[in-house]
């Protein structure tokens, strides 16, 4: 199929859905006006109930708990997919040349004081996402995001033990296994799959929302892991003959 | 009241879609596709908003406030890392076909066979 025949036939489409969009929207109700139930139900209900003053928090590892599960696996399931599709790449000597460190020592600092500053930000994040805004997937991100920054201001030796397999899998598997394993421990309780097993503690404290407080630091390794597994993965294509260089010299 | 925001999604899933189709380069590929997602996340948010509706978060804030809905943004969260997990899958996916075709083009890739 050309080009032009491709546009040909994806205009009429595009605009047919485009169409039935607007259909879709005028039978909505205007922004703002909003009638399901479970907002507000749940907005009043979860403080008494779990004493997470993060709502979002409180349903994402509660109320639907066994979801994000789910979500953990989809991302565990991504990067045993990276893992198999890359694994040959390393050791392939055709990648063309890469600046091994930067320029600019004033740009370096900065980036330093970046990676201390992004991992404090994102464990910060992780420790109060159920108080405040946070949790432990957006803050298991910017720590893995800011250790990055290692790899982009430092050079591929200083960023080798944040790609080290025998650290983040270990790692990996004790986040995903972990929020398994709370939901077991409910289940060795009496009580059904997930269900919260400490008291909900005190409102607005670092000791409130029982199970809630694990599962979002289980949930911070898995995607901190998941994440650096995925970096390490594509970052191995350029690394590695850098390192076969380095053996050599 | 207004429909903007939903028009809003509307047009960007549009955009992103046609990006795809049309699409020379399999990492600008990935990106369209990240952008017709994340139509996704603003048409969530969107049905969750009550008018004045202050964030689902009860720190400082007193109980009983009114508040947006926390459901579609605990969605939207999920929404997000399935996109990581499957751009990751796709960037992977075009490492890969770099390696045996030699190019990132599509239409180049659907050349070879085997």
């Amino acid at each position: 199929m050309t080009r032009r025949v491709r546009i040909v036939v994806l205009a009429p489409a595009l605009l047919g859905l485009g169409a039935l969009f607007a259909w879709a929207i005028a039978g909505l109700p205007a922004f703002g006006d909003y009638r399901g139930p479970y907002g507000y139900v749940l907005n009043q209900v979860v403080v008494p109930l779990r004493h997470t003053t993060n709502v979002v928090m409180g349903v994402t590892f509660d109320v639907r708990g066994i979801d994000t599960m789910g979500e953990e696996f989809i991302l565990y399931a991504a990067v045993l997919g990276v893992t198999l599709l890359l694994r040959d790449e390393s050791g392939s000597n055709t990648v063309e040349r890469h600046t091994r460190r930067l320029g600019s020592d004033a740009v370096r600092l900065a980036g330093v004081l970046m990676v201390g500053g992004g991992v404090l930000v994102g464990l910060w994040l992780v420790a109060f996402g159920y108080v405040t805004p946070g949790g432990g997937f957006q803050g298991g991100v910017v720590v893995a995001g800011a250790i990055l920054l290692l790899y982009v201001v430092g050079s591929h030796r200083d960023y080798r033990p944040f790609r080290d397999e025998h650290v983040l899998d270990p790692l990996e598997g004790l986040g995903a296994g972990g929020y398994v394993m709370v939901g077991l421990a409910a289940l060795a309780s009496g009580t059904a799959f997930l269900t919260n097993l400490f008291g909900p503690g005190k409102s607005g404290t670092l000791l409130s929302g029982g199970s809630i407080g694990v599962l979002n630091w289980t949930s911070a390794f898995a995607v901190t892991a998941a994440m650096l597994l995925l970096f390490a993965h594509f970052l191995e294509t350029y690394v590695a003959p850098l390192e076969l260089e380095d053996a050599g010299a | 009241m207004s429909y903007l925001p939903y028009a809003v999604a509307a047009w960007i899933c549009l955009v992103g879609l046609a990006g795809v189709a049309t699409s020379r380069n399999l990492i600008h590929l990935a990106i369209c596709l990240m952008v017709t997602q994340s139509s996704s996340y603003i048409l969530l948010l969107s049905v969750g908003y009550v008018e004045h509706g202050k964030a689902p978060i009860f720190k400082g804030t007193k109980l009983g406030t009114t508040a947006v809905d926390p459901v579609v943004q605990a969605l939207t969260l999920t929404d997000i890392v399935v996109s990581v997990a499957v751009i990751a899958l796709i960037l992977a996916l075009a490492l890969d076909a770099h390696r045996l075709s030699g190019t990132v083009d599509p239409d180049g890739i659907a050349d070879i066979s085997g």
